[in-house]
């Protein structure tokens, strides 16, 4: 709903939500109660023998506030899905709402934008800016996005690397920052735009037991405070179990 | 500040080493063109003064002597359907008839700024252990120096004595020299079957050896008495306001005088056309420093997307553009480039300065005892837009490779 909503910090922000051009109208099968869906996704990989049906008509959806895992051995299908939903990739059939607009068939721009207004992403490796220092790494997409003043923008990336624990190392270097801090602020970087949804490919994967639970606690805890979707992809038992849905996947598909 | 410039900054010192070697190569390249032009162009500049000091723009010559092929070529009355210039089927008249006349004529162009009727003829210059050929250049002195620089080439004496003298002549140094004659001395001119003394009233120097090894200038009445041309004029030599224009303003001349009329550029054509191949081809030799950077450019920002493919993948995750990550890239050529056609600008000005203070001996066409130099705005505008252009294009294609990138096939090649 477009409107103001307060943030864990008690700043005001303005809501990106139905301000922006590329969720103005909802398309057919859109819904609004769902920040994304897709239907009968069909990807394939590869080419000539070498051509892998990797995903063989998903449908999926998430709601915001709620925390989808989705889990299944490696090579199931599931990190190709998250990109599809991220709109990194392109299906080869089926089709994708984010926030009832239809961008499965939309140009690239469209899909660009998309993802700096609606998606958060929080991989397994942090990807952050390593030259630049974590405030700067926060302030990057809101840079993109451009809504905020240089100044908001600071103000609001400092709010999220505190809510995160990193609030006295918002100068420090990507590059100088632990594994499990600069993942908190990958997190952090994820959150930066009031995407409605996060997608979170093996967020922990690459963490001790401590840090993953750190991560996992701060992603879900400022998603839900939020109100955004996460579907996160995870071969951790522990952290599925604390999801509010947990999907298993199996050879490209949902298993029941 | 823009969010890709920014990034382009850091970026920048990833690569810092190979960074460098493309900025010293802009900034070599710059300066190198900089000043190669400018001695070229100072020496071609130096060349052209020397010419129109000594022979003047134009100079109105032989009379032509229209033939029956040539005036049936050129057509016949105002009613004529074509007209058709032809060289071919002329005579020309050797010298200038009624030279009053025509400097009359030539009064009517606007360009003209002076004029001076100069007579010409042989003579043999004898000392009590020396005789050599000369030529003899009857002046009246006053029109001579409105049309050349005579009278700041004097290097011993002054022309007032050789006004006031009538048996007075401006002898060229190197005759000075071989002669052994100072001001004041006395020499003997045979021309015509006469010999007459004359009286050395100053010494001039053009730099130019065969002038200065050549001419004696007479005062004009005392040219005629002894070449025994008692009327008429070899040449007419013209100064003009605007000595670009002298091609036109001969070639209008040669129409409305009928006499042989040669501009500067005709007389110097292989000279120029030396000095011209000179400067472009220096120009073309020096661009190699620029061509390296931008070749060192090339391979630098190719490094650099190789490296940098994760976070560009994440940079289109976060909504930067194909045009924005494309923009990054190109950014830091920009920013290199700035800085090198800077620094080069300047590297180019002090070399000038310093190559203008070098000691060189150059005698011929023309004499110096330095390097000369132009100092010119549009050496350094050549000298910048030929870097930037062949920086720029190099670095369009990795920054366009850059662009291209699927965010989805690096984030999933470096997944575990």
């Amino acid at each position: 709903m477009a409107g103001r909503r307060q943030s864990s910090r008690n700043q005001i922000l303005v809501s990106p939500s139905l301000s922006s051009p590329s969720s103005l109208l909802p398309s057919p099968g859109g819904s609004p109660d769902l920040a994304l869906r897709c239907e009968e996704l069909h990807r394939y990989l590869g080419a000539g023998e070498g051509r892998v049906h990797v995903l063989r008509g998903v449908s999926f959806a998430a709601r915001p506030g709620q925390v989808t895992a989705i889990v299944g051995p490696s090579g199931c299908g599931k990190s190709t899905l998250l990109y599809l939903l991220g709109l990194l990739d392109q299906p080869d059939g089926g089709a994708i709402w984010i926030r009832d607009r239809l961008m499965s068939n939309s140009s690239d721009l469209d899909r660009t934008a998309a993802r700096c207004e609606h998606i958060g992403f929080v991989f397994q490796f942090h990807f952050l800016m390593l030259e630049f220092s974590a405030l700067d790494n926060v302030m990057m997409p809101m840079r993109k996005l451009g809504r905020l003043t240089e100044a908001q923008m600071a103000d609001r990336a400092r709010a999220l690397l505190g809510d995160v624990g990193l609030g006295d190392k918002t100068h420090r270097l990507a590059t100088h920052l632990s594994g499990g801090e600069q993942q908190r602020v990958a997190v952090a970087r994820a959150l930066a735009n009031q995407p409605a949804i996060i997608l979170a490919d093996e967020p922990t994967g690459n963490l001790d037991v401590r840090n993953s639970t750190i991560v996992f606690d701060l992603l879900t805890r400022l998603a839900k405070e939020n109100g955004q979707a996460v579907v996160l992809v995870t071969h951790n038992p522990d952290i599925a179990k604390r999801c509010d849905e947990i999907k298993p996947m199996r050879d490209g598909e949902f298993v029941p | 500040m823009s969010p890709t410039l920014r990034i382009a900054f850091r970026f920048l010192t990833a690569k810092k080493r190979a960074m460098l070697m493309s900025l010293a190569c802009i900034i070599l390249g710059v300066g190198l063109f900089v000043v190669t032009q400018a001695t070229t162009s100072g020496f071609e500049d130096f060349f052209i003064k020397t010419i129109l000091g000594t022979n003047g723009a134009i100079k109105v010559e032989d009379r032509i002597q229209d033939t029956l092929r040539s005036m049936e070529a050129a057509g016949g009355g105002t009613d004529s359907k074509f007209q058709i210039a032809q060289k071919e089927g002329r005579k020309y008249i050797q010298g200038i008839e009624e030279p009053q006349l025509v400097m009359d004529a030539l009064r009517g162009f606007q360009n003209v700024a002076g004029m001076s009727e100069v007579l010409t003829g042989p003579a043999v210059l004898r000392s009590s252990f020396k005789s050599d050929s000369v030529k003899i250049y009857g002046i009246v002195l006053d029109n001579h120096i409105m049309v050349s620089e005579l009278a700041h080439q004097i290097v011993q004496g002054n022309l007032d004595e050789f006004r006031n003298t009538p048996s007075g002549a401006l002898v060229g140094k190197y005759n000075a020299d071989q002669f052994q004659l100072s001001v004041g001395d006395s020499f003997i001119l045979d021309s015509a079957g006469q010999s007459r003394r004359y009286r050395v009233a100053a010494i001039y120097e053009t730099g130019v050896s065969d002038i200065d090894k050549e001419r004696i200038y007479l005062q004009l009445n005392e040219a005629r008495s002894l070449l025994k041309k008692p009327t008429g004029a070899s040449f007419i030599q013209v100064s003009l306001h605007d000595n670009d224009r002298a091609p036109e303003d001969s070639a209008l001349m040669e129409e409305v005088l009928h006499n042989g009329v040669h501009s500067w550029q005709e007389r110097e054509k292989s000279w120029l056309s030396a000095f011209s191949a000179l400067r472009i081809s220096s120009a073309i030799t020096v661009s190699v420093f620029t061509l390296i950077a931008g070749l060192a450019m090339f391979n630098t920002l190719a490094m650099i997307v190789m490296e940098k493919t994760k976070e560009i993948a994440i940079l289109r995750s976060m909504g930067y553009t194909r045009r924005d990550i494309s923009d990054i890239f190109l950014w830091q050529a920009v920013i290199v480039l700035v800085i090198g056609t800077v620094l080069g600008s300047l590297f180019g000005a002090a070399a000038t300065y310093g190559v203008s203070i070098m000691p060189i001996r150059i005698t011929g066409i023309f004499s110096t005892k330095h390097y000369i130099v132009a100092w010119s705005g549009w050496h350094y505008v050549a000298a910048n837009l030929t870097a930037i252009v062949m920086v720029m294009v190099a670095s369009l294609i990795p920054a366009r490779r850059a662009a291209r990138f699927e965010p989805g096939d690096i984030i999933r090649g470096t997944s575990g």
